[in-house]
């Protein structure tokens, strides 16, 4: 009796709590296509805010930066952060201490306290906020988390496997590239990924560091919001389409790598 | 294998320019006047005098931390059970159920929060549908509720995957052994489940409470121009008003308020695991 009450009474709070989650995400992509400007009565299907959005340039813009910062953050982030991490598991116990604290920092902070930081960093160098200053924004609070992805794998990495492929007389970066960065790819790949979506999403960091006309899609739904604009609508359920995209491929891009694995079996 | 030690100075002098020296200039500039230049610094306290002094300043320093204090308070109530119901599930329908917790959280805050702007409004969803129940309508725009509603909202599944990440680690023999020596349910939660999870909330609790007390566009959306947090104060000084050393002050303080929170839920967090094993 207890048992059952207990499992209905689970089956109900996790309902709820998936309806809290993706409530709001169904709702403004549902709106997304409404006809009207209404953001609380639908009033019949329509493209038009779609339209608004692809014909609008700042939006269009907003949407490019995004994307072309997200993906050269990501693969300069992915290289330093993993050259980086090789590096400090061979690293002295000191060095490997000051840099682990120091790559904590980015995480630990609150985000607006990076912000200002780097704000007035750039300011002091004389570099004019825009496109330069949010991409190196960018690669330096993505490239701790590609750290702390990749470090776990390289402690179970065998260090043998080097000294190996050194002494049959393979090159150190012959190694590198044909011993230790295969076996640690998985850590690369999810670094990369935390990357990008941390870079795609971010808003507080750039919001304090870009000028000069340029924005990302956070900064222009935040500015737009102000004023009830169904093109956000339509520029979110673009973004959440985009991540889920991205989501499905890193959850089944590993399926599909085991099932061949166990094909060639 | 020294071949690739090396590789680690390119990284650590980019991590000394990019992430220590902006660290330093909030220093510098919170405890220096107006108008300094390279060579003449004047260290004062002024700016944190101005700070205290100022009623208003620290009206908002106390509402920031209310608000945050309630979000973790009910991320925690919220969250716990949550956890616990989603870690005594089967092994499949936990991954399929922590990996639907996880996916709001890969997009974007400002995108999610916004969202929540028709569902609160006066003729939204929300006060539709209590409507239909003949509760209401309420005003839900730039209040409290909104502004907390949207923390929890954004802050929530933090915690759900720490507390969960706890019990999951859990020895479910010492459950059997608990029941075996004739502890009823509440007593075994209450003696071996809930302390075992203990790592787990305060985990959560900072990683709520850090967001939630620096968060400045959650209330900027929900709370509506007037309502002040100290995450806007911050975002005034140094976007609207220019005051970068009073804006670096502010945000020293907050900084200092956040590594004192996390500096006692950590002290909370060894005293009960000392105490267990003391008593082993």
């Amino acid at each position: 009796m207890g048992k059952k009450r207990g499992r209905i009474f689970s089956k109900i709070l996790l309902g709820i709590t998936m309806l809290f989650f993706y409530l709001p995400i169904l709702y403004i992509i549902l709106f997304s296509f409404n006809s009207s400007r209404s953001l609380t009565k639908f009033e019949g299907f329509s493209l038009r805010w779609y339209e608004k959005m692809f014909s609008s340039n700042t939006m269009m813009e907003a949407v490019l930066y995004t994307v072309v910062i997200a993906v050269i953050a990501t693969v300069i982030s992915t290289i330093v952060g993993t050259l980086a991490a090789i590096g400090l598991s061979r690293s002295r116990r000191v060095l490997r201490n000051v840099v682990e604290q120091v790559n904590d920092l980015p995480i630990m902070n609150p985000e607006i306290v990076t912000a200002i930081g780097l704000l007035m960093f750039f300011s002091a160098l004389g570099i004019s906020k825009g496109f330069t200053t949010l991409l190196l924004a960018h690669i330096m609070f993505c490239t701790p988390y590609v750290i702390l992805s990749v470090t776990p794998k390289l402690r179970s990495l065998d260090p043998n496997l080097v000294d190996a492929a050194l002494d049959l007389g393979a090159t150190p970066i012959q190694a590198l590239m044909k011993v230790v960065v295969p076996q640690i790819m998985p850590g690369i790949v999810s670094g990369a990924l935390i990357a990008f979506t941390m870079s795609f999403d971010d808003f507080i960091i750039s919001y304090f560091v870009t000028g000069n006309g340029v924005n990302n899609i956070s900064i222009l739904v935040y500015t737009m919001s102000k004023r009830i604009n169904p093109s956000i609508n339509a520029l979110s359920t673009l973004v959440i389409g985009l991540i889920t995209v991205a989501l499905i491929m890193m959850n089944i891009i590993p399926v599909i790598k085991e099932k061949r694995r166990k094909k060639q079996v | 294998m020294r071949q690739f030690r090396s590789m680690v100075y390119p990284y650590l002098i980019w991590c000394s320019i990019m992430v220590v020296l902006p660290m330093l200039l909030i220093l510098l500039y919170a405890f220096t006047g107006e108008g300094n230049d390279v060579t003449s610094f004047r260290f004062t306290f002024a700016n944190f005098i101005r700070f205290f002094q100022d009623a208003v300043f620290l009206d908002v320093l106390k509402r920031s931390l209310v608000i945050a204090i309630w979000t973790t308070i009910i991320c925690v109530l919220l969250g716990y059970p949550i956890a616990y119901v989603i870690a005594s599930g089967k092994e499949k329908s936990k991954m399929f159920w922590i990996l639907l917790i996880t996916l709001p959280t890969w997009i974007n805050m400002l995108v999610r929060t916004y969202a929540w702007m028709g569902i609160l409004q006066d003729e939204g969803l929300l006060n539709r549908v209590l409507g239909f129940f003949g509760i209401g309508p309420f005003h839900m725009m730039h209040t409290t509720f909104a502004v907390v509603l949207g923390m929890v909202y954004n802050f929530i599944p933090f915690m759900i995957l720490q507390i969960h990440a706890s019990l999951a680690k859990m020895d479910k023999s010492l459950l059997e052994a608990a029941q075996d020596l004739g502890a009823n349910s509440v007593q075994s939660f209450m003696r071996v489940t809930l302390p075992l999870s203990l790592p787990g909330v305060l985990s959560g609790i900072t990683l709520v409470f850090l967001p939630a007390v620096s968060s400045f566009f959650i209330p900027k959306l929900l709370g509506g121009g007037q309502y002040v947090l100290i995450g806007n104060v911050i975002e005034t000084q140094f976007l609207t008003s220019g005051d970068w050393n009073f804006g670096s002050a502010i945000s020293m303080i907050m900084a200092v308020i956040i590594m004192l929170s996390m500096y006692l839920t950590r002290k909370v967090d060894t005293d009960p695991a000392a105490n267990g094993r003391r008593r082993s």
